[in-house]
């Protein structure tokens, strides 16, 4: 297990950067805990949380570059897209399945996310179907003589899948530019980690598939992007893929339609609360005088009025036209 | 003009497109060799071991990274090299695939090209014998096309691979070798959704596809020369989208349909022709729509006489006709 205890400048961070950092994750808390009210509100079907995943997700995203790497997320990964440059109001767009969703036009459940121009590519809801897809991304590009990287990133319960395993394999036979983040946060559902695989870090697999594995405390942002940069610069100079197992806890259940009681104690939600990785950091940042109160506030308001705007204009926003249900299976012509 | 069997004009398809287009590139087992058919065969000598790349063995894996390859710049054509292993794939091709479109509201495509040898009567058993057009040929978003012919087969899979969406391409394996055709040198394509009448006639109209076209226009020279009876002989060609025009076009004129195809009778494409042709050309009809296809049992057994037994075949198609012309 990694932990960083290096000031974020050791990683090559500026003061700006671990500012950035932390409110990507303060941002990515309050859009995914407002979705949950909304939907109790009953202003959606639906929703998929990121809460606890904070750290994993903004971790690896951070380091890599928006636009240029290729983004496959699943569905708890909103810290991801908000840190490749998604917005708030991309998210809710989402939720409210508006016609202006830029990741679905209220096709896809909320949380599929989807931004061709910041590569990110849409995802379907079967498990680990798009490892492959960063695998090939990345195959693109070698092959192209590109310096891309693809990242990709799935649960514990995804490491079960015949495409995980297929699509590591095709990724360290061709020593291909793509990062496999896991964010194992120890349950598939209701699954516990134990049932699913019989070793106590998944990332020893990838000794296997003959790449590296690291397995890092996914609630330490800075551990985390660590291991990510890492990986990212690997595969950028041509050295091959890896595998990056980020242990991590959801503090919320699966899902709206999930009750987390049924399978794991309020003791230990509570033990694994404590170690929320936004406290953590905030107390990092604070520790090293990179954050004070007054800012700390600051950020936590701008991000609520993000969500707040993004909320407003999302519930507003007009519903897609009936009649396109019927359009995009197939290529359309170029309408003048 | 130069003759070709069908494998050979495959072949040449994929030669004269990677040329053409230097994003073209073809990945599967075995494909670097020339594959089990022989269908990618120099093709490597000519582009390289990266634009005729050999997979691990993993169907998945080949229809996945074909989908996240042709996202970034590339046009893949991905072989499975029997149909009947192409099963482990229908997550990839039916969820992510054929769905890519839709679920991105536009903003993805996925232009792959997907070749599998299908069909049966060459003693391949029960899993080197598979028809399984019509588990794909219901899923919107996907294409898929059934070539018979050396003309067809080169001409559509021209057209597959410069689809901006994803094309499943079925080769019929028994039809790879079994005559020749004169194609033309120049280039050349047939549209994908497009069937084409093979034989004119006046009293029954016969819609097939694959190695049933070849039997069928067996059939309808005996009906011809033995019972004077005039069969119109469609080709399909393409399962999805499906020309329903040429097909009601042909029944308004004859009044009667025969839908032969050689998959299990339940729930076969043809199904969905005789549906199509009972609801949308019903005043026209003079006798029932009639289906001549496999027994639902797995097709094929190995050995021979099983294999005979079970598949359509001319006689079995001339009998249909005889029947339904009586009626």
């Amino acid at each position: 297990m990694v932990t960083v205890k290096d000031m974020p400048g050791i990683l090559g961070l500026t003061d700006s950067q671990s500012l950035d950092i932390y409110y990507k994750m303060v941002l990515s808390r309050a859009a995914s805990a407002r979705q949950r009210v909304l939907q109790r509100m009953g202003k959606g079907s639906i929703t998929y949380s990121g809460e606890g995943h904070e750290a994993t997700q903004v971790g690896t995203a951070y380091a890599l570059t928006p636009g240029h790497d290729w983004i496959f997320t699943y569905y708890r990964d909103v810290g991801v897209v908000l840190t490749i440059g998604m917005t708030a109001r991309d998210v809710l767009m989402a939720f409210f399945a508006r016609k202006e969703d830029i990741s679905s036009g209220g096709r896809n459940m909320p949380s599929h996310f989807s931004h061709p121009k910041l590569r990110i590519v849409s995802e379907g809801a079967p498990v680990a179907t798009q490892l492959p897809h960063a695998v090939g991304t990345a195959f693109a590009g070698k092959l192209r003589g590109l310096d891309e990287v693809s990242m990709v990133w799935f649960g514990d319960g995804a490491t079960s899948k015949g495409d995980c395993h297929e699509a590591m394999n095709f990724a360290g036979v061709h020593k291909l530019p793509v990062v496999f983040v896991c964010e194992n946060n120890q349950y598939a559902i209701s699954v516990h980690w134990t049932k699913q695989m019989a070793v106590e870090n998944v990332a020893v697999r990838a000794q296997g598939y003959g790449f590296p594995g690291v397995t890092v405390d996914g609630n330490d942002v800075l551990a985390v992007y660590r291991a990510a940069k890492e990986a990212v610069e690997r595969a950028r100079r041509g050295d091959g893929p890896t595998f990056i197992e980020a242990k991590t806890y959801r503090l919320v259940p699966h899902s709206s339609d999930d009750d987390d009681r049924r399978y794991r104690s309020s003791e230990e939600v509570e033990e694994w609360s404590e170690k929320d990785p936004i406290p953590r950091f905030q107390a990092y940042l604070e520790g090293h005088g990179l954050l004070d109160e007054k800012t700390r506030d600051e950020l936590t308001k701008k991000a609520a009025e993000e969500v707040d705007a993004a909320t407003e204009y999302a519930e507003n926003a007009p519903l897609p036209d009936p009649e396109t249900a019927l359009r995009h299976v197939f290529a359309e012509e170029e309408v003048a | 003009m130069a003759e070709k069997n069908m494998v050979e004009a495959i072949n040449d398809a994929m030669l004269e497109e990677m040329k053409r287009d230097p994003r073209v590139m073809l990945l599967g087992e075995d494909v670097g060799g020339g594959g089990v058919f022989r269908a990618t065969q120099g093709l490597r000598d000519e582009f390289g071991p990266d634009r005729c790349f050999d997979t691990p063995l993993a169907e998945s894996a080949i229809i996945g990274v074909a989908i996240g390859a042709s996202l970034n710049g590339i046009v893949p054509i991905a072989e499975i090299q029997f149909a009947d292993f192409i099963h482990p794939a229908m997550d990839q091709i039916v969820s992510e695939a054929a769905r890519l479109r839709y679920r991105s509201n536009g903003g993805w495509g996925c232009p792959i090209t997907v070749r599998a040898p299908y069909g049966s009567g060459i003693h391949g058993g029960p899993y080197h014998s598979q028809s399984i057009e019509a588990i794909y040929g219901h899923v919107p978003g996907l294409k898929v096309v059934c070539v018979a012919t050396p003309y067809d087969a080169k001409g559509l899979l021209k057209s597959a691979i410069r689809d901006p969406d994803p094309v499943l391409f079925l080769e019929h394996k028994r039809a790879y070798r079994l005559y020749r055709q004169d194609l033309p040198d120049d280039d050349f394509t047939v549209p994908i959704g497009e069937a084409e009448v093979k034989r004119e006639g006046s009293d029954i109209t016969l819609i097939t596809y694959g190695m049933m076209m070849h039997h069928s226009l067996k059939a309808a020279e005996t009906a011809q020369d033995e019972d004077g009876a005039s069969v119109e002989v469609i080709d399909l060609r393409t399962i999805s989208p499906l020309d329903k025009k040429t097909v009601l076009k042909s029944v308004e004129k004859t009044g009667k349909a025969l839908v032969v195809y050689e998959d299990n009778l339940t729930g076969g494409f043809g199904a969905e022709v005789a549906a199509i042709i009972a609801q949308e050309a019903f005043e026209f009809l003079d006798g029932p729509v009639t289906r001549v296809a496999s027994p639902d049992v797995p097709i094929s057994p190995y050995a021979g006489v099983l294999e005979e037994y079970l598949l359509p075949n001319p006689e079995k198609i001339a009998k249909a006709i005889r029947d339904l012309a009586a009626y």
